[in-house]
């Protein structure tokens, strides 16, 4: 009995002191995976644009580069981008190496977000634009992307969780954000319990958010 | 002012329009009635291109619709649907004003303006600001025939513009379909409605197995078919009413 509740008031004391360490890495986690967000859904849209473009060549390259980034594990394409770039010129700070490798990672998942989203919105709408004497790049802009983007929601909001943890995996190229500032504070301690615990807990209040926001987002556009 | 010849079009094996020849003048209202799968939607979707027609010729004041020339035939005939086709992620002035604005080019102003007359003469101008998913069938479909007038189109294509309404919501959009033929709207409509068709309809045309069976003033094919294929469609079709 007593030793329990000692164990907690020293669960409590360490975390009042390894708190602000992990804090500042769940602000390189956020920050990072709002970084690889950006770039990933600016590459995945111009992979789906690619593969939808009707043109033969532009779809079988995007095809391609999305299924050999699909085939390659996250740690080993991050791996690629931090020491292997340097080889031939390429020098990227771990920071910017890790928002490109993640970014680059999931860009092929994105692509397929905007592509399933684009093909399920309903064709007698194209026709409806087509009957107004639109251009096909004025359907794409006022029809599929704004439909289509609605659609896939859910898909961004998942993949942006999913993004959230695979960050985690940016520790391995020096970058300090939670998981890298968790290891060091365990390792430097020995309370490997209590590190590991504040850690899951901090990735399940910035994911849990991120999922009830998706979710309400989801909700209001459903509602038209 | 819109003539077919010869019109011929296959989905892969099966031919659905084999020999479809007949011209709608300017102002004329014209009814494409047959038996369902007779290729009728398919013949109207021909005309502004919405499918591609494989043996024959469309013109439209003389001009071939062809690949070439489909954005600007398109904006001079107009089409309503029969699931609407609204744009559900835009008000009801929104999806009037999205032709005029972002296929003609004209000012949101000026469209705008026009878009609430338009909206005026279908009685739908308290729903400008609702979403088409706010509305019932009816009220949908005279929006979508306001989309269509938006374009300020020398003619309407109406695709079953009724099949897909409650009973009761038929008759607004009717009617609103017979005060723009008394207008002087050229206009060809797929339809069951054969009250309609007997009362507003210049022309007839009558379709089955993708052939014109038989064309002529509405009155004369509706009242005194010549053809036995024509009379049988008729008399089952009228049955049901």
């Amino acid at each position: 009995m007593g030793s329990e509740v000692t164990a907690f008031s020293d669960f409590l004391h360490d975390t009042i002191i390894f708190l602000p360490v992990l804090l500042k890495g769940l602000g390189v986690t956020i920050l990072l995976t709002g970084c690889s967000l950006v770039f990933s859904l600016v590459l995945g849209l111009g992979w789906a644009l690619m593969t939808l473009s009707g043109n033969a060549w532009l779809s079988a390259i995007s095809k391609t580069v999305v299924n050999v980034i699909r085939g390659i594990p996250i740690i080993v394409q991050l791996f690629y981008v931090y020491f292997v770039l340097p080889e031939i010129g390429v020098q990227l700070a771990p920071f910017a190496a890790g928002a490109f490798g993640l970014g680059l990672a999931y860009s092929a998942y994105q692509a397929e977000n905007f592509r399933g989203g684009f093909e399920a919105v309903d064709r007698q709408l194209v026709e409806a634009g087509r009957s107004l004497g639109m251009s096909e790049s004025t359907i794409f802009r006022r029809i599929i992307f704004p439909l289509g983007l609605r659609t896939a929601l859910p898909s961004f909001g998942n993949t942006t969780v999913m993004m959230l943890k695979d960050s985690s995996i940016a520790s391995t190229i020096t970058i300090a954000e939670l998981t890298r500032a968790g290891q060091l504070l365990a390792i430097a301690t020995f309370k490997n319990g209590t590190v590991y615990t504040l850690i899951a807990l901090l990735y399940l209040m910035a994911s849990l958010p991120l999922a009830a926001g998706v979710r309400a987002m989801e909700r209001k556009l459903s509602r038209r | 002012m819109i003539t077919l010849e010869k019109v011929a079009k296959s989905f892969g094996d099966l031919q659905v329009l084999k020999d479809i020849s007949f011209t709608v003048a300017r102002g004329e209202v014209a009814c494409l009635i047959g038996p369902s799968g007779s290729g009728k939607s398919t013949a109207l979707r021909c005309i502004n291109g919405l499918e591609v027609y494989d043996g024959g010729v469309i013109q439209v004041d003389g001009q071939r619709v062809g690949a070439e020339n489909l954005p600007s035939i398109r904006r001079r005939i107009a089409m309503v649907f029969q699931r609407f086709n609204l744009f559900p992620h835009r008000t009801v002035i929104e999806n009037i004003i999205e032709g005029p604005v972002f296929s003609l080019g004209k000012p949101v102003a000026e469209a705008r303006e026009m878009g609430m007359d338009l909206l005026e003469k279908v009685e739908m101008a308290d729903k400008a600001t609702s979403y088409p998913a706010e509305l019932s069938g009816g009220q949908q479909q005279r929006v979508g025939i306001a989309r269509a007038l938006a374009m300020q189109p020398e003619a309407i294509l109406f695709d079953e513009p009724t099949s897909a309404l409650d009973p009761e919501r038929v008759g607004e959009v009717l009617n609103v379909m017979r005060e723009l033929a008394s207008d002087g709207m050229t206009m060809i409509v797929v339809t069951h409605e054969m009250r309609f068709a007997r009362d507003v309809a210049d022309k007839a045309i009558f379709m089955a197995d993708g052939y014109v069976v038989e064309s002529g003033p509405a009155v004369e094919v509706l009242t005194r078919p010549q053809q036995e294929r024509t009379r049988q469609f008729l008399d089952r079709i009228l049955a049901l009413d």
